[in-house]
């Protein structure tokens, strides 16, 4: 019984991350009609804004350790923790958490960037086009990142104070059940910003035009609202919720170059069974595709089905887009 | 209306010849550019093969499917396994690559055609996906996984066997006789690639073509008329399918080796932008495109700092220096930037691909041309 | 970074770039036209021998890579008599004078195996087709090593591997032409088993998470192998799909095992992955069975260990070499590296260096380059002074035996690159076993020179 809560948390834990990012994708996907394969880039650009604030944060004073001569080895002090000494250290704990006071800022200005100087060329072409604009964009940021970074994962971790587990089974008097601080966090904040984009969009005005423009594009210009404004705005949103989703998943998936490629298939896999476009079906797909995969990664199951773990997405995908056209959520 | 269809049936002829006399001449101008080892020529050809057969599906329908390196692995496999059953020689491979590959084409073209735009993609996709992912790990009995299916001296080969051919200690594969390694396997791979390309343009060309691309530009106003696009669709991806196969196939031939990461989703994307890349539709955008990558994989990523040095030894020291400082991000363990900046600058300044950039230098020839005989 | 140094090199580069012009020049035409006058592929004519780098540039496995061909580059600055000579100084039954190997002067190419079989094989045909290299060695992954390995054979050249751990390398995909220096997961089984029983006691029962690969699986064996032979029993033994990024669904089973001991057999980024995933759901913090939770890396390496940070420290895993060794010749080797690039030598780096060095003594040994010679040289030789004491290649497998270096992640490192400790030193005798033992046995064919 334990183990299947267990799962069950395991599942809405990935399921949080997989609706977090799949929901810049579909909302671009909606708004813009532009298949952005660099959505994955920027997931990865926001988890490395938090390893930059951490290594901005951790500037040290180096000590030369005098016992190696070949090379220059040193012990690092942050000089942080030197001239403010307990605050420092306090200050660099919580890195990731300022992280992501910064890459909203950070993000937002990478989004609108990328929507005027290169997206918005590409409304109006085919989405072969999109692909590979997007595609070597992708390869372009990642490049970037790789030539100043490296290749190898960039350990992050989540302040002290939530790096233990908390005993969320004595809520329900399973006292066996510990589950670690930063995911249920994670949990917590993918549904804050889902529901804070949804809000967003259903009432301002602001997200009633987007929504109006998702609905008929033409119709809305022709009511002399400056839809194009609106969709460089929604462009920057996604690349903001992108990576935040980014800087959160840090003390979880220490980050690497290439971490945006390794989610950029899964991301699409959502965002298509939820339905191309429904922010509602994204949502839905991410949590039930998170839960059918803690499931079917039980030793007991595994043992019926070997290797079911390694496709029980694709094989759900597979058949809930046989059953239903437009995915589970997806309008014509 | 006569004439017509006769002209354009010379020019195709003329086309054919040319692309013959470039294949055929592979290893004499590959030379020029670095390219003139058997196995990038190789490359070349199995890449293009496998452009084409995209492209017969993505270009003319419209159709974009992101699994089709599943039929690359499944050619490689069977071609492989019929190395270690049957016999060396290539064209029982072949031939079995082919059959396996069309088979495979049918069912994952069956299910995923009930679908169009990107829910057929992502069908596409996760039928490769799990392919790869099965083939990596549960399915090491028959692709021995992560490793890659090897041949063995030891292999039975009943057909060999009866025929009494020695086992070699390596074995290789051949046709009659001939070793399949080197050159040899780069002719072969070509004549099949000119086989390809030849019969690519009959589709285009066929009124079964000119249904695809109405099927392209507007499918509701074709189901109007009464006529189920569905059994073209089929009949284009299982073709593209073939395509796929028979490339993989090649692809063991020249190199007895078949490993699960031809399957992968990268290995489907990566012939999607090779067809993009060189342009979609045309007869010679895709091969364009899939030498490029290929090219870019194998020569840009060997430039290491000695070879820019001897390259720009020309130049006085404090030049080249610079002329170092300036390409080197762009090329060895900076390959990867190079393509994708080349992805981004083709694109924004080539809508069409490659072969746009070919006609509007075609273009600018012809009117000078024009002008000199004005003049 | 790392190009900084590149760049700016202190050799005289002109006189370089003339030599390279002059192989470019004398490989270019031969590789077609004359291969009949070859007594063997890629016979060096002129006035110098190439020989082959493929190492991951791309990928995952990019650091490792770039640590690699420094470590060659300097070899073969060695190996032509420039800088201060390195392992050259203290190998053992070196024939090697610094001028370059059978009086050719050493020059190289570079190419990029992306750790894909298909990447990996292109690169290294391009290097023997078209660069006319003698020998192709690098790498950094058992799947990748295998399929070159394979190629090398079938084209007549030798195959230095680089850092591969599986026991097919040199068990069943064993090929005359091909040599490992590195370790393998039976000698990692063989050597950790006893420092386990030491500092965990025999009581103990031990969940694995396994990549499901090949190289995952033989790991998985092997730790199964000794550590049950020593009393500790298995709870269960579960395989996870190759770059899972997050584990939580196959490590929150572990919880209620029953288990004390967790043994991940993962490596790169799935172990830096699955290991600061573990240390989050609080495992390291465990008590089960009255005893304290305990978590096993069975492989170690230095640059895996930096990306999973403090969740490292204290714990055990085995190593091929680390820099902090004192001994003459990890002094020479660390030296001579961190002068010329600033930092210590990766694992991958050490054994690339030893891998270059042992293939040119054995060619001036056999006074030829023609893979058959140099076979015959390289089997059965022993040597000592190249960082893990005295070393044998077995001729029966081409296999490097020599003493295996248990670690533990570094709980008071003294700097950023102190990460490791060395716990033992398992020497030798210890982690041998039979060539033609069950599940390593193969068949290693007849040398091929290829021509």
């Amino acid at each position: 019984m334990d183990a299947i809560l267990l799962q069950v948390l395991n599942g809405l834990d990935k399921g949080g991350a997989y609706a977090l990012i799949a929901l810049g994708l579909t909302l671009v996907f909606g708004t813009l009609g532009v298949v952005n394969f660099a959505h994955g880039a920027l997931f990865m650009m926001g988890a490395f804004v938090a390893v930059s604030v951490q290594n901005l944060l951790t500037i040290s004073m180096k000590v030369r350790d005098t016992s190696i001569t070949f090379f220059e080895a040193y012990k690092e002090t942050p000089y942080l923790e030197v001239w403010f000494g307990d605050v420092g250290t306090t200050i660099i704990d919580y890195s990731v958490p300022i992280s992501i006071l910064i890459a909203i800022p950070i993000m937002l200005l990478i989004g609108l960037a990328m929507e005027r100087g290169l997206i918005r060329h590409f409304y109006k072409r085919d989405h072969a086009d999109q692909i590979l604009v997007t595609f070597g964009l992708a390869i372009v940021l990642q490049e970037i990142i790789k030539a100043n970074f490296g290749a190898n994962p960039i350990p992050q971790s989540a302040p002290d104070i939530v790096a233990g587990s908390a005993a969320v089974g004595a809520l329900i008097g399973a006292e066996g059940i510990v589950y670690p601080w930063w995911r249920l966090i994670y949990l917590a904040f993918s549904l804050v910003v889902i529901g804070g984009v949804f809000a967003f969009l259903q009432f301002t005005t602001f997200g009633m035009v987007v929504r109006a423009g998702m609905y008929d594009r033409t119709m809305v210009g022709l009511l002399g609202i400056n839809i194009e404004r609106r969709f460089t705005i929604v462009f920057g949103l996604a690349a903001v919720v992108a990576g935040l989703a980014g800087v959160m998943y840090t003390p979880i998936l220490p980050p690497d170059y290439h971490m945006g490629m390794d989610f950029l298939v899964l991301s699409f896999v959502v965002v298509v069974v939820g339905g191309m476009g429904s922010l509602g079906g994204a949502v839905a797909a991410g949590f039930l595709l998170g839960i059918l995969q803690s499931f079917f990664s039980m030793n007991e199951v595994k043992e019926i089905l070997p290797g079911i773990d390694q496709i029980i997405i694709y094989l759900v995908a597979v058949a809930i887009l046989l059953i239903r056209p437009r995915g589970l959520m997806g309008k014509d | 209306m006569q004439s017509i269809v006769e002209s354009s049936r010379t020019r195709d002829t003329f086309t054919l010849l040319i692309f013959i006399a470039v294949v055929l001449t592979a290893p004499i101008w590959g030379e020029f550019i670095g390219a003139g080892y058997p196995d990038l020529l190789q490359k070349f050809a199995i890449f293009g093969l496998f452009a084409i057969g995209y492209n017969i599906l993505f270009g003319l329908t419209g159709y974009l499917s992101f699994g089709h390196a599943a039929f690359l692995g499944v050619g490689s496999y069977a071609t492989v396994w019929s190395f270690k059953l049957l016999s060396m020689n290539a064209i029982p491979a072949v031939i079995f690559a082919v059959a396996l590959s069309a088979i495979f084409a049918v069912v994952i073209g069956y299910l995923s055609l009930r679908r169009s735009g990107i829910y057929f993609s992502i069908l596409t996709l996760a039928f490769a996906q799990m392919s790869y992912n099965m083939a990596y790990s549960v399915l090491t009995p028959i692709t021995n996984g992560e490793t890659g299916l090897q041949l063995k001296s030891s292999d039975p080969r009943v057909l060999d066997a009866a025929l009494g051919v020695e086992p070699q200690a390596v074995p290789l594969a051949d046709l009659f006789g001939i070793t399949l390694n080197g050159y040899a396997g780069f002719y072969f791979c070509a004549a099949i690639l000119i086989l390809g390309f030849w019969l690519s343009m009959k589709i285009f060309r066929s009124p079964f073509g000119m249904k695809l691309v109405a099927i392209k530009s507007n499918q509701t106003r074709m189901e109007f008329t009464g006529f189920s696009p569905r059994p073209y669709l089929l009949t284009a991806f299982v073709i593209s399918g073939v395509y796929a196969g028979l490339a993989g196939s090649l692809m063991a031939i020249v190199d007895p080796l078949a490993g699960a990461e031809r399957m992968q989703w990268t290995a489907s994307g990566e012939v999607v932008l090779m067809t993009i890349l060189g342009g979609v539709g045309t007869l010679f955008g895709p091969i364009l495109g899939a030498a490029t990558i290929k090219y870019f994989e194998n020569i840009f990523s060997a430039i290491n700092n000695q070879v820019l040095e001897s390259a720009y030894s020309f130049m006085p020291e404090w030049l080249s220096d610079i002329a170092i400082l300036l390409t080197r991000p762009f090329v060895g363990e900076g390959w990867h930037l190079m393509l994708g900046v080349l992805f981004m600058a083709i694109i924004i300044f080539l809508p069409g691909g490659i072969i746009e950039g070919v006609r509007r230098i075609g273009g600018i020839f012809k009117k000078s041309k024009q002008i000199e005989e004005d003049a | 970074m790392s190009t900084d140094n590149e760049k700016f090199g202190t050799l005289s580069r002109r006189g370089f770039m003339k030599a390279s012009a002059a192989t470019a020049a004398a490989v270019a035409a031969p590789t077609i036209l004359t291969s009949t006058a070859h007594a063997y592929v890629n016979e060096p004519k002129g006035g110098t021998v190439t020989l082959g780098f493929n190492v991951p540039q791309t990928g995952a496995y990019a650091d490792e890579g770039a640590d690699e061909l420094r470590a060659y580059k300097l070899a073969v600055k060695h190996l032509n008599g420039e800088g201060d000579g390195g392992m050259l100084n203290t190998m053992t039954n070196c024939v090697l004078k610094g001028n370059g190997v059978n009086g050719k002067k050493v020059a190289y190419v570079t190419g990029d195996t992306q750790t894909k079989s298909d990447a990996a094989r292109a690169s290294a045909k391009r290097m023997i087709e078209k660069d006319g290299a003698v020998m192709i060695t690098g790498g950094s992954s058992s799947g990748v090593a295998i399929a070159v390995q394979g190629l090398c054979q079938e084209a007549g050249v030798i195959f230095m591997a680089g850092l591969t751990h599986s026991n097919d390398t040199t068990g069943k995909d064993r090929k005359k032409n091909g040599f490992r220096h590195f370790f393998n997961t039976e000698m990692s089984g063989a050597a950790l088993a006893p420092i386990l029983k030491k500092e965990f006691g025999t009581d103990r029962t031990a969940y694995h998470l396994t990549a499901d690969y090949s190289w995952g699986w033989s790991q998985e064996g092997s730790i199964k192998k000794y550590t049950e032979s020593m009393g500790w029993k298995t709870a269960a033994a579960v395989r996870t799909p190759l770059g899972a990024g997050d584990f939580s669904q196959y490590i929150t089973p572990v919880l209620n095992s029953g288990a004390d001991v967790l043994v991940l057999n993962h490596y790169g980024k799935d172990m830096v992955n699955s290991l600061t995933q573990a240390v989050q759901f609080g495992l390291r913090d465990k008590q089960v069975n009255g005893k304290d939770f305990q978590i096993v890396v069975p492989l170690f390496s230095r640059l895996m260990a930096q990306g999973a940070g403090e969740n490292i420290k204290g714990i055990y895993g085995s190593t091929n070499w680390n820099w902090s060794l004192t001994d003459e010749g990890s002094k020479a080797f660390v030296k001579s590296f961190g002068a010329e690039y600033g930092f210590p030598p990766s694992q991958a780096a050490h054994t690339c260096y030893v891998q270059t060095l042992l293939y040119a003594n054995a060619c001036q040994m056999a006074g030829t380059f023609n893979p058959c010679g140099v076979i015959d040289a390289l089997e059965g030789f022993k040597f000592d002074g190249m960082g893990n004491g005295p070393t044998e290649y077995r001729a029966a497998d081409h296999q490097c035996f020599k003493d295996v270096l248990v670690v533990k992640g570094n709980e008071n490192p003294s700097s950023q690159f102190d990460l490791l400790k060395i716990v033992e030193v398992t020497p030798r005798a210890q982690v041998e076993y039979a060539p033609d033992m069950a599940d390593v046995a193969g068949e290693l064919g007849a040398c091929n020179p290829g021509a």
